[in-house]
């Protein structure tokens, strides 16, 4: 009686998921794999892509769904990493006036697709999944012909034309990985505190705890209250009085944002901006992430993008070196695959406002 | 109609762009004509019966890829093996498209997403089986297959055995052209027309038209879906299988993947829309589609000194037409149902 009640509670896809997971890392002890490094690697994933899932909580509280074009903001949070970077501003600064520029782009971009959208209710996860692809595959003919000069960031040949990846390596990589991380640790420090600062990319997950912060508290103001009632039911939210178009439009907005500034923040972290098809491969594991954490197509809380994130970056994590050692290389692609896909069509298949 | 004039004016511009010799253009595209048009044809079912674009035909191009996967492992060539791929595909593309109609009338009025996420989903499934378990688990009598580890298919596949026995039986040697594909399509396309005038064809507008009307009526709705799906995926394994013995090799783990992409952006570029399509526009909008691509690479190398930039202008092109069509229709129904409601 009471296991059904914990088994309801935590559902299906996570239980199978943490049991997958655990599995993992019960072999990769026994085959002997440093922890620490393991532990390293999923914090540093869940930081770099946990921004990213964050942005779905907007679309899907707003009753648009699971953004499928997530790749809209990803475009102007590269273009302003790129700006920032043909600057050649290094570290904070190169930082700060990426998210500058990227953020007033990507909130005219959202507030134009939320428009759009408020066109098409009720098909916005099939049209936007297609504006996305749309959009990234003009831009490659933008990056291709875009007058970025640096030498550093165009190709060899010719000097004009971006490359695919573009090194972050002297301007703004690492910034917030290694925000409390030092060449000399100062001498007063426990050696705990200098192999926890190694271990925990301190800088990254502070960041996120700040902007799910902000996204939790502005769901508690009577704007996002409104919101997420404007979300919720189509019918309830217009017979009290609540403009349902206008909540659609800024939680698109929101994600938008929230997409580019996510992307940044991948980036730098990863170390490469990563052009052309890149951003086509964003939105699938953000949507797969928070639905393993537990939101529906019309719920979703923060508490989803933490488990979400942590489950599917772990999974992805300790697959990976366990596979390497026991089959072939290729598996943890594979898994990434079946793991995303299958738990979007779990989603995708649930009677409306079932859990996934 | 004013989509495919638009492109038939974008195409004809990009052909003078292009300097293309004429004659190279016609040939070309009747080849391309005889590979897509049973692919693009496999979309038509399900519009009719309400569904929308099926974008779950790459489950249909992956049996069709079995198939001959299987036909090279025995090394089956000809006419023959091209057969043998028909008769070992069908039953897979029945089953897989059974269990498609299964997960999308469990997903009513999403079925165009959910179509797609379920052929990522059967894509990966599609790598285990043939990256992970083949010449493991699986028997691969045919070694050339293999990659060099004995696991796994290679990325490439030599179709070599049956490259053109389609296209060139009978007529072979009279004209270089593919007599035979062309004729064939034609006959599907003749049955396609004279199964949609049956009961079931019927049935299938019915639903179409409204599931509560087609329901209330006596109709198993979720049945002819389910029917519907199956005679659309097994039409896409019988059209990769043709469009892969044009071609002549099977890039293993990609050539799938594209199907329902450029299928559906022709049907759309012909003028259908997501609940109406027929053979015509299925005919005009892989002919339009086609010519653009023959046309876009040397047009964007002539226009500004960049061939990628026609190869991004194309991919461009086939993504922004889905998405336009998709957002003029849902559109379109919005505004309909809003002006009912007043």
């Amino acid at each position: 009686m009471d296991l059904k009640k914990i088994y309801r509670k935590i559902g299906f896809p996570r239980l199978i998921i943490s049991t997958f997971l655990v599995l993992l890392l019960i072999i990769a002890t026994a085959l002997k794999i440093p922890m620490s490094g393991i532990v390293q690697d999923i914090l540093t994933r869940f930081g770099m892509n946990a921004v990213l899932v964050l942005a779905m909580v907007p679309s899907i509280q707003c009753g648009v769904g699971i953004n499928f074009n997530l790749p809209l903001g990803v475009i102007f949070g590269l273009i302003g990493a790129l700006v920032s970077m043909e600057f050649g501003l290094k570290s904070w600064t190169g930082f700060f006036v990426a998210i500058l520029i990227a953020v007033p782009l990507s909130t005219i971009a959202g507030i134009l697709y939320g428009l759009m959208l408020n066109k098409v209710k009720g098909q916005e996860m099939t049209v936007g999944n297609y504006f996305g692809y749309s959009i990234v595959s003009f831009m490659c003919i933008f990056w291709l012909i875009a007058p970025f000069k640096n030498p550093e960031m165009t190709w060899a040949i010719g000097g004009s034309g971006l490359r695919v990846t573009l090194s972050m390596a002297s301007t703004i990589g690492g910034v917030l990985d290694n925000a409390f991380r030092f060449e000399v640790y100062p001498s007063w420090m426990p050696k705990w505190l200098v192999s926890f600062l190694e271990i925990v990319p301190l800088g990254l997950i502070l960041t996120f705890a700040v902007l799910a912060a902000i996204v939790w508290i502005f769901s508690k103001t009577k704007l996002g209250t409104s919101m997420r009632v404007a979300g919720s039911s189509f019918k309830f939210a217009s017979s009290n009085g609540v403009n349902v178009d206008k909540y659609r439009i800024l939680g698109i907005t929101l994600s938008t944002v929230l997409a580019a500034i996510g992307i940044i923040i991948y980036s730098q972290s990863f170390g490469f901006v990563q052009l052309y098809n890149a951003p086509l491969y964003v939105a699938l594991p953000a949507a797969a992430s928070i639905l393993i954490g537990g939101a529906s197509l019309r719920k979703a809380k923060i508490i989803h993008v933490i488990i979400g994130t942590f489950l599917f970056q772990g999974l992805l994590v300790v697959a990976l070196p366990v596979i390497n050692i026991l089959s072939e290389g290729s598996m943890a692609e594979i898994i990434r695959i079946v793991i995303s896909n299958g738990i979007i069509l779990y989603a995708l298949t649930r009677k409306e406002g079932e859990t996934a | 109609m004013i989509v495919p004039i638009v492109f038939l004016l974008l195409s004809v511009i990009g052909f003078f762009l292009s300097g293309l010799p004429l004659n190279f253009v016609v040939n070309e595209m009747v080849f391309r004509l005889s590979r897509n048009l049973i692919l693009v044809m496999s979309l038509i079912v399900p519009v009719i019966t309400g569904m929308g674009l099926n974008f779950g035909i790459v489950l249909g191009a992956m049996a069709g890829q079995i198939g001959l996967i299987f036909i090279v492992n025995y090394k089956i060539g000809g006419i023959l093996g091209v057969l043998v791929a028909v008769l070992v595909s069908t039953p897979i593309a029945i089953l897989l498209g059974y269990l498609t109609g299964k997960v999308l009338n469990k997903a009513k009025g999403k079925e165009m997403i959910t179509s797609m996420i379920l052929g990522f989903f059967a894509n990966g499934i599609y790598q285990l089986v043939f990256i992970l378990l083949a010449g493991k688990i699986i028997p691969i009598k045919n070694k050339d297959m293999l990659m060099s580890t004995g696991v796994g298919l290679k990325n490439t596949i030599d179709l070599n055995i049956i490259r053109k026995s389609l296209d060139n039986l009978l007529f072979g040697k009279i004209t270089p052209l593919p007599i035979m594909t062309l004729i064939i399509t034609a006959l599907l396309f003749v049955g396609l027309y004279f199964l949609l005038k049956t009961k079931l064809g019927q049935e299938m507008r019915a639903v179409g038209q409204s599931m509560y009307i087609a329901g209330v009526s006596g109709i198993n709705v979720d049945k002819t879906r389910i029917i519907a799906i199956i005679i659309s995926t097994v039409l896409a394994a019988w059209g990769q299988i043709v469009y892969l013995q044009n071609m002549g090799t099977l890039s293993t783990y990609t050539n799938h993947e594209q199907v329902g992409l450029f299928a559906v952006a022709s049907l759309l570029i012909g003028g259908a829309s997501v609940d109406k399509a027929s053979w015509k526009e299925a005919l005009i909008g892989t002919f339009l589609f086609h010519l653009l691509f023959i046309v876009s690479p040397q047009a964007g190398q002539n226009l500004m000194g960049n061939a990628q930039i026609g190869e991004y202008f194309r991919v461009f092109i086939a993504y922004g037409v889905i998405g336009l069509a998709l957002l003029l229709h849902a559109w379109e129904k919005a505004k309909n149902t809003a002006s009912i409601k007043n």
